[in-house]
């Protein structure tokens, strides 16, 4: 069988996919690929289908030793990639012998950086995904970050891809700058005053140190609650709501001066109040903010949010039809 | 005894993003409210409709994940809204047929109380243990009388989540007889694996060790979650509790813990498990009633 070797794990690199459905009731989140747009197009490059399991580093990349005849493409985070230490072309896929190693010098702009391999991270299908997750230890290889001198199986490359398909400049995110968050403000927002919630939408807040796969805490603002007679079961603190489901993407804030967004790998529901969703698309983006980024969240409605995932549709299909050229 | 009926609110139908759809029925906790989820939730399961990828029982809500490239959320809020009027509350002759479980603990345990010991910053008792506290606010000579009143009568699964398999129950008693207790004043980073915990009206038991903020009154020697699934109860699953289950907290001592714990490590540890089916409406009308009736088809 085919392998990929770890020569250095990175900072933070785990297997994922497109994520692990079905399994929320029972408090599983979907874990899969933080940025979800570059993780699909990374497989586009390389052949492989949408869903075939990829590594998405987190600040630091991994070394990776090749140890046969592959397409890799490296996409996401803006970082320095290198073959064999000369630097090669990220959003593009290039074709790999067996002894060619793979990686990757410090970010520049963004966090996360996903390769794909021709043929998929070949880790074993868990509840219907190769998707990790740390917390239980489930999923991807021995459901935990990836380690120094270990190998990871590959599938068949037996996909379309093609040595130098590229994705065009324009079908890259955009990374610098503020991130700007779409926002369906709502769940339990009626918690805060009308200044709390302006205050909410009005701040650029920073990324804190405590942001990866479970969640983002941010600082930079206060937001104050209204006052009440707290209902029964909810508990004395008045971010305490009774126990309640968390969307993938809502907001809450315990303490009203540390917004936390719950993300991929996070708990499923809790007792303090949520204020928001950032929309589906938009996890993308905060996925590529790191410690010290600026964040800002803008309220949008629901359609704005449907239109925004028809737009990432369209593009990766715009993705696909360059590829294939 | 009989109890005040509790009228619900119109439910209020709130956007989770584009994948989510949260519904609440109520602010406040009532075993009204969580049967009015059931009643819905069992409904749109049935109805099997195309791009519904899960559905999300909770306490005093629901919450449906779905597909929006299959889905309109809009077109499930409407067919969410017709389910609230037509079967919006369970009927009056619904039968809930469900499991009644034993679940033995540990009250006031060596381990938790180790680490709650960590935790005083974060407490609203610095001075007091978790145990202590709760039974002072909530009106109690003893800890022996708060730990009496947990165990007396059983409790139901009003929902699961927060990490896997975790169970939040609801004691099956009136308002006037449910226990209180706020969450700590700030989360801890660690609790230990199967520590009954209660926060607000809730008793769980956590299925792993990490970060919590319900206060930690004992352990269970049994688990909730087993990933290696080499405990019989959990061959068909990694977690052991289902929505709706009843199950009932038993104070144990040192000796039972240690007895249940080398049964779990042998692999031979089955719970107490029993078939059992009740009407919703005989609960909410006289609770006690049913209660005695659960207990004794649980112990027969």
């Amino acid at each position: 069988m085919s392998e990929l070797r770890v020569r250095a794990g990175g900072l933070y690199t785990t297997v994922q996919d497109t994520g692990r459905f079905g399994h929320y009731h029972m408090g599983m989140p979907p874990s899969g690929a933080m940025d979800t747009y570059s993780a699909v197009v990374a497989n586009m490059l390389v052949g492989n289908p949408d869903g075939a399991g990829v590594l998405e580093g987190t600040y630091v990349g991994p070394t990776l030793e090749f140890t046969d005849d592959r397409l890799v493409a490296v996409t996401g985070a803006d970082v320095p990639v290198t073959l064999n230490d000369e630097p090669v072309e990220p959003w593009t896929a290039i074709r790999v012998r067996s002894g060619d190693v793979l990686g990757f010098a410090m970010i520049r702009a963004g966090c996360r950086a996903y390769v794909a391999v021709s043929g998929g991270i070949d880790v074993p299908v868990y509840l219907g995904s190769r998707s990790t997750y740390t917390l239980t230890g489930i999923g991807g290889h021995e459901g935990r970050k990836l380690v120094d001198d270990e190998s990871l199986p590959l599938g068949a490359a037996e996909g379309p891809g093609r040595d130098g398909a590229v994705v065009p400049e324009d079908l890259r995110p955009d990374l610098t700058g503020t991130a700007e968050l779409r926002t369906v403000v709502g769940l339990c927002s009626y918690r805060l005053t009308e200044g709390g919630l302006a205050s909410f939408l009005g701040t650029d807040w920073k990324v804190t140190k405590d942001a990866d796969r479970v969640g983002y805490r941010l600082r930079g603002g206060k937001l104050d609650f209204t006052e009440r007679e707290q209902p029964f079961g909810a508990g004395s603190d008045p971010a305490n709501v009774v126990d309640l489901g968390y969307p993938v993407g809502s907001i809450q804030v315990p303490g009203g001066d540390e917004p936390i967004v719950l993300l991929n790998d996070a708990v499923t529901g809790g007792g303090y109040a949520t204020i928001g969703t950032v929309i589906s698309v938009d996890r993308d983006r905060i996925a590529q903010t790191k410690t010290g980024d600026a964040v800002r969240f803008n309220s949008v409605d629901l359609d704005t949010a449907l239109a925004a995932r028809r737009d990432r549709r369209e593009r990766i299909e715009r993705v696909r039809s360059r590829i294939a050229r | 005894m009989t109890t005040e009926k509790i009228q619900l609110p119109p439910a209020r139908y709130e956007y989770g993003g584009d994948e989510f759809v949260f519904v609440e029925l109520d602010q406040a906790m009532s075993l009204e409210a969580n049967f009015a989820g059931m009643a819905v939730t069992n409904a749109l399961r049935q109805e099997a409709i195309e791009g519904v990828v899960d559905i999300c029982p909770s306490n005093a809500s629901y919450m449906v994940q779905i597909d929006p490239d299959r889905l309109d959320p809009r077109e499930l809020v409407e067919e969410l809204r017709r389910l609230e009027s037509t079967v919006g509350t369970l009927p009056e002759d619904y039968v809930l047929k469900t499991r009644v479980v034993d679940v033995p603990v540990l009250f006031d345990d060596p381990w938790t109380h180790e680490t709650l010991m960590r935790f005083r910053d974060r407490h609203q008792d610095p001075d007091a243990t978790d145990l202590e506290y709760a039974a002072r606010i909530n009106g109690f000579d003893s800890v022996q009388g708060v730990v009496d009143a947990m165990t007396s009568a059983p409790w139901i699964v009003t929902m699961l989540g927060f990490v896997p398999g975790l169970p939040f129950c609801y004691q099956l008693v009136p308002r006037e007889r449910q226990i209180q207790v706020p969450k700590y004043v700030r989360p801890r980073t660690d609790t230990p694996e199967r520590t009954f915990g209660f926060g607000g009206a809730f008793a769980v038991v956590y299925p792993v060790r990490g970060a919590g903020g319900y206060q930690m009154f004992g352990m269970a020697p049994a688990p909730v979650f087993d990933l290696s699934q080499s405990l019989p109860d959990f061959a068909d699953d990694i977690c052991f509790p289902k929505a709706n289950d009843v199950l009932r907290y038993r104070a144990i001592d040192m000796a039972e813990f240690e007895a249940t714990r080398s049964e779990v490590e042998k692999g031979t540890f089955r719970y107490r498990i029993r078939e059992v089916e009740f009407e919703p409406a005989t609960l909410l009308a006289d609770p006690d009633a049913v209660n005695r009736e659960l207990l004794e088809v649980l112990y027969r």
